[in-house]
């Protein structure tokens, strides 16, 4: 188990920077999610740190040791791809038992601990199966299992979850954040997804372009979010004015949003519903004002609804704004 | 009813297909499928009527022993030079850039386009005693007698090696550029060195396609006519080139059919065992 180091790691590819001087401390332990759009960096920032690729300047560290130009075979590291990258010719016992065979462990010390990994990720029944016999989510499986059963002290997850449907997602989701809780490993997930950030991750880094943008708890990030890039890839977000007297602007999620019948009340902006949609346990609401502003607004499905066309106002709370820009 | 009339249609459509498909037969059948039974017929055929006589005769000349070794030797020699020299051959193309992948190609695939007459003749232009081999170790002082390259196993194995080359490179290449880069860098993640990488997660992947190709130039290794005949002036004689003799020298058409039996089912044989070996080592290999 160790913590993760990066000052200043960049790479370029010629003129184009993939990864632009990313600072980063991930403390022993620690679940931080990486989350951005396609073409963001966080692979390439997955496989710097996996040491698949070279940095082009900067350092890193994991634990005392300095592995900026460390190749993957001397860090120790556990990584599974999107892909799972199992290999085809070998069974599922073979798979896990192959990083103990290049460490040269002994056969009773071998079979011992693939036996536990197997059995720990309910894949005993499967261990002779090849991979092509194996349905996505035990492919999965299997492929988590080939990266801890060395003892990694990193573990390293490339969207793991992104080839499974939502249902199996969601259940794996659970699940593997159970197993890092137990283990206590260090663990780096990248996703495009922001409720799989969100949800998994003690802290979660927002990449764009290469650069980061956040790095915060789950909560922080959504409430507080560092800027508008950020503010609208983790979920919607209604621009409105401080009122502090400044031209500043500020976000306001849409479950803030308070929605009374405009026969009720004056108070707030009065709006219309121009559309709505109904998401089971919530109802999202598209409001339109006169002067052109619109709102998005999320209530739960029990209590008051308003219907299409029906007039509403729109008010909140001063502390639920969050300046940006 | 309604199944009733879709089979109808079915096998109205299936008789047109025959129709279609009919000139086609005729031809397989009168070009190749007819000679084939004559062939047969001519090999068991005697003065008294049929009998394996002509096999018989064939085993017990001493002649047709020493051919037989000479195909067999002359085979594994050109199969094993191939096997090793077209895996590292595919392998380094596998591994240029793009420009240079198409440059390579071009050119190990450049010779198919010439005959085979051509090729052969033009190792003796580069193997023979004034060739420009022999030139070239006796100017550098390497050598102070020709070495003779040609009328001997060496020459015909070199010239049917380089014949067969692209055989197994073209098939091996496309299977090489085929493994997915990530389980390397899976396997370099999970601390295998590179040696361990090629060994145990690059090379299983590749072996049924290479074990295809080797069979493919073992099969055509063992039928090989014109390069034996040419680079080995009549020394070293392989089963087609003894067929030929009995054909067009001797007049004895039974024994060539004899001949060319044993060559279709030592064939057919290498073919099962390629079967067998596909087989078990499973559909990932």
């Amino acid at each position: 188990m160790s913590d993760i180091r990066l000052s200043k790691i960049r790479k370029d590819y010629g003129i184009f920077t993939a990864v632009a001087d990313v600072d980063l401390h991930v403390v022993n332990g620690e679940f931080l999610t990486i989350l951005g759009p396609s073409g963001s960096g966080k692979t390439t920032l997955l496989a710097l740190i996996a040491g698949l690729s070279g940095p082009t300047g900067g350092q890193m560290h994991i634990g005392s040791q300095d592995v900026t130009y460390t190749p993957p075979q001397g860090r120790n590291i556990g990584l599974v791809f999107q892909s799972y990258a199992l290999f085809p010719h070998m069974t599922v016992a073979e798979n896990v038992a192959f990083p103990l065979e290049v460490r040269k462990w002994s056969r009773s010390k071998k079979d011992e601990a693939v036996g536990r990994v197997l059995q720990m990720m309910q894949l005993g029944a499967l261990s002779s199966r090849k991979p092509s016999q194996l349905s996505g989510g035990q492919q999965q499986r299997v492929a988590l299992a080939r990266a801890i059963v060395f003892q990694p002290n990193i573990l390293l997850l490339d969207e793991p979850l992104g080839a499974l449907d939502k249902k199996l997602r969601e259940e794996l989701q659970v699940e593997l954040k159970q197993l890092q809780r137990r283990l206590g490993i260090t663990t780096l997930l990248v996703t495009h997804d922001q409720e799989e950030a969100l949800s998994m991750g003690d802290r979660v880094m927002i990449l764009n372009e290469g650069k980061v943008q956040q790095i915060a708890t789950p909560e922080i990030a959504y409430l507080q979010p560092a800027n508008r890039f950020v503010a609208e890839f983790l979920g919607t977000a209604n621009i409105v004015s401080v009122s502090d007297g400044s031209s500043r602007k500020g976000i306001l999620r849409p479950e803030r949003l308070l929605l009374r019948t405009s026969a009720g009340t004056n108070k707030g902006v009065a709006t219309v519903v121009s559309d709505l949609v109904y998401l089971g346990q919530t109802v999202r609401y598209y409001l339109s004002a006169a002067d052109g502003t619109s709102f998005i607004a999320v209530r739960p499905f029990v209590g008051p609804k308003f219907a299409l066309g029906s007039a509403v106002n729109v008010s909140w709370t001063e502390e639920d704004v969050w300046p940006i820009d | 009813m309604a199944t009733v009339s879709h089979t109808q249609t079915y096998r109205r459509k299936s008789w047109g297909a025959v129709f279609f498909i009919l000139p086609l037969l005729i031809l397989v059948v009168i070009g190749f499928d007819i000679p084939i039974v004559t062939i047969f017929n001519y090999s068991i055929s005697s003065a008294d009527g049929y009998s394996l006589d002509n096999f018989y005769e064939l085993v017990t000349t001493p002649v047709f022993a020493k051919v037989a070794l000479n195909t067999l030797r002359i085979t594994v020699m050109t199969t094993v030079i191939v096997a090793i020299a077209g895996y590292i051959l595919a392998y380094w193309i596998s591994t240029l850039p793009k420009t240079g992948r198409m440059i390579a190609l071009a050119l190990v695939v450049l010779p198919f386009w010439i005959s085979v007459l051509v090729r052969t003749y033009a190792w003796i232009v580069v193997l023979g005693n004034a060739g420009i081999v022999n030139k070239t170790l006796q100017s550098l002082g390497l050598t102070a007698a020709p070495i003779s390259f040609l009328y001997n196993d060496l020459g015909v194995t070199i010239g049917m090696a380089n014949i067969q080359l692209p055989l197994l490179v073209l098939p091996l290449y496309a299977a090489l550029i085929r493994v997915d880069q990530r389980h390397m860098q899976a396997a370099a993640s999970l601390g295998a060195s590179k040696r361990v990488i090629f060994w145990r997660v690059f090379f299983p992947q590749t072996l049924k396609a290479y074990l295809a190709g080797i069979m493919l130039v073992t099969i055509v290794s063992i039928g090989f006519y014109i390069t034996p005949a040419i680079l080995g002036g009549g020394r070293v004689p392989m089963m087609s080139n003894v067929i030929e003799t009995y054909i067009n020298t001797v007049p004895r058409w039974e024994l060539a059919s004899a001949i060319a039996v044993i060559l279709l089912f030592v064939t057919l044989g290498l073919f099962a065992i390629y079967r067998r070996l596909e087989n078990r080592t499973g559909d990932e290999l």
